[in-house]
């Protein structure tokens, strides 16, 4: 009986150490989270600014029939997929994953129709084992990623559609929605959708040299932008994600703590019982 | 004297905000002196520095690289891949890109790299200039 005793008490041991780290991940987490909600805050302005420039661009002259504004037929797809470096995330990779497959699965019918740029290690580690076409790769991304982290996959992929290698480009990421819920999406980056352009806001805007090479210079600027704001957006995800999953694992690890220190004291308690009846017993005997 | 607003934005954050009585910035089609009242403009930026007149003839200089400017109304906007105040600026790493830029151009590898070389030169120099200005 007593090595019961003992191996339960190694258990809880064990196990309250889990939830330390655990516990510590969270708040860890819980950190990082504010600060990437921070930081893809304070990039919005940038986006914005770029886009209402284009918005007001395209609508005021020719400049709509830029390449990267028109669709044309599709031959070849770019994939930009955007996952975390480090698990214990909960279902933050897996959901993602699943959905671009599923999306590739059924738009695809061979393999030479689709690319993809993967953002972190396990994305790449996915697609490398079942064998998917990798175009460029970024893995080892700071938590709280620059723009020159990324600018030269982003940058690539973009070059990539102006060179009419791919004819689409899609952005896959878990889209921020709370700390409690992300979204797998795949979104259509380029061609770039049609800007809705706000009528008022509209300026009569002086280019130079022109506004067919202002609009040239800037399209690509964009398309990398919306690149990076998604990233920060996964980051953010990813470290909510890792939140709830880290939680939870802490609320498991009390359970279980509470459920093994009751059978440990029923295991005490029987002990002693035993040990008084075996007592009594011997003293029966004597008498 | 009439003023403008002028702020530096990057993905990352808001670099400079502030007034200014003039802004000189070399655009792709040659320098550009912004003064309060300009008609809306939009030009993309050759990597330079940037120099933001402030009140009291005081002068701040902004490295910005990959960047355009928008004047609209009284506000001058630069938006840039990447900006750095004097203060900012890691002058031994600039340095040290300014060094290896220079040992590629020498050794003239193909077009592209070229290319690269000799942008990376460029911001090397922007940020050292800005750096040394002060």
């Amino acid at each position: 009986m007593a090595k019961g005793i003992r191996e339960i008490r190694r258990r809880i041991k064990s196990t309250k150490n889990t939830r330390q780290i655990t516990k510590a991940m969270k708040m860890v987490a819980a950190a990082k989270l504010r600060r990437n909600q921070e930081k893809a805050e304070a990039a919005r302005p940038y986006a914005d600014k770029i886009q209402e420039v284009i918005a007001s661009i395209a609508s005021g002259t020719s400049g709509s029939k830029h390449p990267m504004l028109q669709s044309r037929p599709v031959k070849k797809t770019g994939y930009i997929v955007i996952t975390s470096d480090r698990g214990l995330a909960g279902g933050y990779n897996a959901n993602l994953l699943r959905k671009v497959i599923t999306t590739i699965g059924e738009k695809h019918k061979s393999k030479d129709e689709y690319g993809i740029f993967v953002i972190g290690r396990k994305g790449r580690d996915f697609f490398n084992k079942r064998n998917y076409p990798i175009v460029k790769e970024v893995t080892g991304l700071p938590t709280s990623p620059e723009f020159a982290d990324i600018k030269q996959i982003a940058s690539a992929a973009v070059q990539m559609f102006a060179n009419e290698q791919i004819d689409e480009l899609y952005l896959c990421y878990n889209k921020f929605q709370s700390a409690i819920s992300q979204i797998p999406t795949v979104k259509q980056l380029l061609p770039l959708e049609a800007l809705e352009s706000n009528t008022a806001r509209t300026m009569n805007y002086e280019y130079e040299p022109s506004a067919e090479e202002v609009l040239a210079d800037l399209l690509p600027k964009y398309a990398e932008t919306l690149v990076y704001s998604a990233l920060l957006e996964a980051k953010a995800s990813e470290e909510g994600s890792r939140m709830t999953a880290m939680g939870n694992a802490t609320d498991n690890a009390t359970d279980m703590i509470n459920r093994y220190t009751l059978s440990y004291n029923r295991a005490r308690q029987a002990a002693i019982t035993q040990e008084i009846s075996e007592i009594v017993a011997g003293a029966n005997a004597q008498a | 004297m009439s003023k403008m607003t002028v702020e530096v934005v990057t993905p990352e954050r808001v670099v400079f905000s502030g007034e200014a009585t003039m802004v000189i910035a070399r655009g792709v089609a040659g320098e550009l002196g912004i003064l309060p009242n300009h008609i809306p403009l939009v030009t993309p930026l050759k990597v330079a520095p940037v120099r933001v007149k402030t009140t009291g003839d005081k002068e701040t200089l902004i490295a910005v690289s990959g960047g355009f400017l928008e004047v609209r109304g009284d506000k001058v906007t630069i938006l840039a891949e990447a900006a750095e105040l004097p203060e900012d600026i890691d002058v031994a790493r600039a340095q040290a890109a300014k060094t290896r830029a220079e040992q590629r151009l020498k050794e003239k590898q193909a077009d592209l790299n070229q290319r690269r070389a000799e942008l990376a030169l460029q911001r090397a120099m922007t940020r050292l200039f800005v750096a040394n200005n002060k």
